[in-house]
């Protein structure tokens, strides 16, 4: 019998770790073909010509314009602007324009080489301030803004901010980043059983129909989606698969054969989306004891040059602007900019981390100022049960993070090492805080999702049928878990597999940190309800989300509670400094999280260390420049992900805070852990180096000149 | 041109320039090598070859003659691999999965040289193979468990 507090093996370890898993590129079906995409090679222009040689007998090329008359060349995402194949003209360089297909993938190559298309190139816009310029002419009808939204609370922040003793103005930014889940992004279309049918590696298979069925002129339930083992996917397979679903789609209208699409290293790194970049520009009001009266806060985002999910991104940065603090007043702009770089999209904290990167830098800079210790300084604003937030809504749960910062405290010995390591000194140490809302975003679970979840008895065993994937994150044992414990069962009689679409209910994204603490609790909530029926030889039950009490919120002016629970974090981060080559090592790394309780502890430890090295490579390693509109970093050489010798081995801990609303009282926290440890590594940093940092990455390379 | 695959001999007749990493994947079906970058960067399709680590994508098959080459299908069959593939998972050691084969023929590489390694050793003998998801510190203590766990049988 397996109990929540066990510590188990995951379900899907033995057969990953012995090379028995199949993931899309190891499948291979009798006469299949393989897809190579044919992209844009300039940001911005009109595609003039394409020049396709004759091809190969058994090679085929389509465009947008062997969509059928009944399809419509729109990706529908969260926005329906992303098109399916470009056309007429381009809007960013790697664009898809057609897709060949064949037999081998030398000749494609070949091939895909010697097509030639000519563009009548116009200036692109690149940056935020490009866009801000209007640099090129409009993208969009009339500017380059794509989305725009405002969150206020407090009083009128002009006025706060005319009669403040000092007002500290500072912009902060973060840079692109780069998913490379180690499997590439990857998809098959076939016909099975008379219908279209995808095997793909992707977060979500409902948003993979529903994107590319319109093509065809069908519905989506009319499209089959089966969800293959993926090999990571931190956001980078959410929307970006459909993006490959598209072309294969119209391909295989055409030719009906399987027909596989695995982008080799070097697509995945310059023709997939990317973290957005930011520019977070504060105005923050100070009376003459120092203590905040008023920020006035712009956020930008670079979205490229589709909207796609980038409103929601930006909503996300908007409501975590002001980070885990309560300040009296503040007013928060946000702008998603359009560019002509290839569209940003969702990175594990879709949005959050750059903002808390920001205010975090923002308050450490200003308590140095003052010549406070940064946490000292911040602490005092600590966001508490009952504060209001930024929108106007509530911290309904309680708060510990002064509990997560005296058990960091104590195990790093900040204190000590903070009054001794002074600016400049060699050594420094830092410290963040942060937080997550869970799910998505207001009421978003009940309007637009309803997840629905069925579990199924026959005989003593039991099967789970929701549409949440697997893809790393150790959701299949959590799942399996949480009904064997509920049931007082074991877990290897509880089956859930890969999601298809024909055979689960949709539950939803796998996404936003929302798949334990929302579909785990409507699993939870199934197995309570099964236990009344265990001595039925087949019974089956089906649950639906239902949207907790007291939490307000207002769609159209973004008001009231923007979440139903936050996770909330803290990282502390040492690190020794080499005044001559500028090498920096990170000697320690202690974290907290509040995650309401653990489902699986060992699950949970995984996603800290892997969250934090991510996010230390954001600030410390992963640089991805773009020239007009070209990402240069087009290989695991000249992007450097962490490797095992980077980082040193981490302490961890978590506060137990269980979450009335969640599965054994579990809260989202696979974002969460992303949050905060680049702003930690910065802040030791600046006192190694006695520098200042306003803008991640930061490699070896950019130190120098910051000094 | 003649080689050891996983114990057997093979004989190869094909384009000599062929990547090893296609010849295991398409001709073998030993789809347990992964391919991550396809040059020498990540380690996912990391092969033993005459008993040391090597990325098979940069490997082309005219090198091999003679050559004893080993992938995790081979050595998932021995007490050696399922010493290892089990203390992977008792340890938390695998998410995604992606680069964990190759991170199971990297510790083997690694025991094979000194059956009693550290935790320095552990993390410089990964050092070659990216792993995105877990951030390493269960990896190695997936081999450190191995290496206890299997006193004897390195
Ligand atoms: S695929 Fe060979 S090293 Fe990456
Ligand atoms: S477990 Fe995913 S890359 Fe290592």
């Amino acid at each position: 019998m397996t109990r929540i507090d066990d510590r188990i093996q995951r379900v899907d370890a033995v057969e990953k770790a012995s090379g028995e898993a199949r993931y899309l590129c190891d499948l291979s079906f009798d006469d299949m073909l393989y897809a190579r995409f044919v992209r844009s090679a300039v940001a911005r222009g009109k595609i003039v010509s394409i020049d396709v040689p004759p091809l190969p007998e058994g090679y085929y090329f389509f465009t947008a314009d062997d969509i059928p008359p009944e399809g419509k060349n729109s990706l529908v995402m969260i926005a329906g602007d992303w098109r399916c194949f470009a056309s007429g003209d381009v809007r960013y360089v790697g664009e898809t324009i057609g897709i060949l297909c064949g037999r081998s993938r030398a000749v494609l190559k070949a091939i895909e080489e010697s097509i030639k298309i000519t563009y009548e190139e116009q200036e692109a816009a690149i940056t935020i301030d490009d866009a801000l310029a209007v640099k090129g002419g409009p993208i969009l009808e009339k500017d380059d803004i794509h989305c725009s939204l405002v969150s206020e609370k407090g009083g009128d922040v002009d006025e706060i901010l005319s009669r403040a003793d000092r007002v500290i103005e500072e912009t902060v930014e973060t840079g692109f980043q780069e998913h490379v889940h180690l499997e590439t992004n990857a998809a098959l279309c076939t016909i099975e059983d008379g219908k279209y049918t995808f095997y793909i590696s992707c977060q979500c298979p409902f948003y993979v129909r529903k994107s590319v069925a319109g093509l065809l002129g069908l519905r989506p339930e009319d499209i089959r989606v089966r969800q293959t083992t993926t090999g990571g996917a931190f956001g980078g397979k959410e929307h970006f698969p459909d993006v490959l679903a598209g072309p294969l789609l119209v391909a295989e209208y055409h030719l009906k054969k399987p027909v596989k699409l695995v982008f080799d290293r070097e697509e995945d790194m310059l023709y997939s989306v990317k973290r957005h970049p930011s520019k977070v520009v504060f105005r923050t009001g100070l009376d003459s004891d120092g203590k905040i009266l008023a920020s006035d806060i712009n956020v930008y985002y670079n979205c490229g040059a589709y909207l796609s999910s980038s409103y929601v991104v930006l909503q996300r940065g908007v409501f975590h602007a002001n980070g885990v603090y309560n300040f009296p007043a503040t007013r928060i702009h946000g702008y998603g900019m359009a560019t002509n770089t290839f569209p940003s999209d969702a990175f594990r904290g879709f949005g959050a981390p750059q903002t808390l990167f920001a205010i975090e830098t923002h308050l450490n800079h200003i308590a140095r100022e003052l010549g406070a210790d940064p946490v000292e300084y911040k602490k005092q604003y600590f966001l508490k049960q009952g504060d209001e937030t930024v929108t106007q809504g509530h911290i309904v749960e309680k708060v510990v993070l002064n509990e997560m910062l005296d058990q960091v405290a104590s195990k790093s010995d900040y204190w000590r090492k903070a009054a001794e390591y002074t600016p400049g000194c060699g050594k420094g140490i830092g410290m963040s805080f942060y937080n997550h809302g869970g799910a998505f975003t207001g009421n978003g679970e009940q309007a637009i999702i309803k997840a629905h979840l069925r579990l199924v008895k026959d005989g003593d065993s039991f099967t789970i049928l929701c549409g949440q994937t697997e893809m790393g994150q150790g959701f299949r044992t959590i799942l399996r878990k949480i009904v064997a414990s509920v049931l007082e069962t074991d877990m290897d009689k509880v089956a859930y597999d890969n999601p298809d679409t024909d055979c689960v209910p949709d539950s939803g994204p796998t996404a936003a940190s929302r798949s334990t603490m929302i579909v785990g609790r409507l699993a939870e909530q199934a197995a309570m309800q099964m236990k009344d029926h265990l001595n039925e030889e087949h019974w089956e039950v089906e649950t639906e989300y239902e949207h907790p009490e007291g939490h307000p919120w207002d769609q159209s002016t973004f008001k009231g509670d923007a979440y139903l629970g936050y996770g909330w974090g803290c990282c502390c981060v040492e690190v020794e400094a080499d005044r001559l080559t500028n090498e920096i090592r990170v000697t320690g790394i202690w974290s907290s999280h509040d995650i309401g309780k653990a489902i699986d502890e060992l699950i949970v430890h995984g996603q800290v260390n892997g969250g934090i090295i991510q996010s230390l490579g954001y600030a410390a390693m992963e640089k991805m420049e773009n020239r007009n509109g070209h990402f240069r970093q087009s290989s695991m050489s000249d992007y450097v992900i962490p490797t095992s010798m980077d980082f040193p081995r981490q302490e961890w801990g978590l506060v137990d805070n269980p979450y009335e609303w969640g599965p054994f009282g579990a809260k989202g926290m696979g974002e969460l852990v992303f949050n905060g440890a680049d702003a930690a590594y910065t802040d030791a940093v600046e006192r190694a180096m006695g520098i200042k940092i306003n803008r991640i990455p930061v490699p070896v390379e950019d130190l120098e000149g910051l000094r | 041109m003649e080689f050891t695959l996983n114990s057997k001999t093979v004989r190869y007749e094909g384009n000599p320039l062929t990547r090893l990493v296609d010849f295991l994947r398409e001709d073998m079906n030993l789809t347990g090598t992964k391919e991550g970058c396809g040059e020498g960067e990540c380690g996912a399709c990391s092969v033993l070859r005459n008993g040391k680590l090597v990325t098979s994508c940069l490997i082309p098959m005219g090198a091999l003659a003679g050559d004893d080459i080993v992938t995790i299908e081979g050595l998932r069959e021995t007490e050696q691999g399922k010493c290892l593939i089990s203390a992977f998972a008792d340890a938390g050691a695998v998410q995604c999965g992606f680069c964990i084969p190759a991170m199971v023929m990297a510790a083997q590489a690694l025991l094979l040289a000194d059956s009693d390694p550290d935790e320095e050793a552990v993390r410089l003998a990964i050092s070659g193979n990216i792993c995105r998801c877990t951030g390493y510190d269960l990896i190695v203590d997936a081999i450190l468990l191995a290496a206890k766990r299997g006193k004897g049988l390195w």
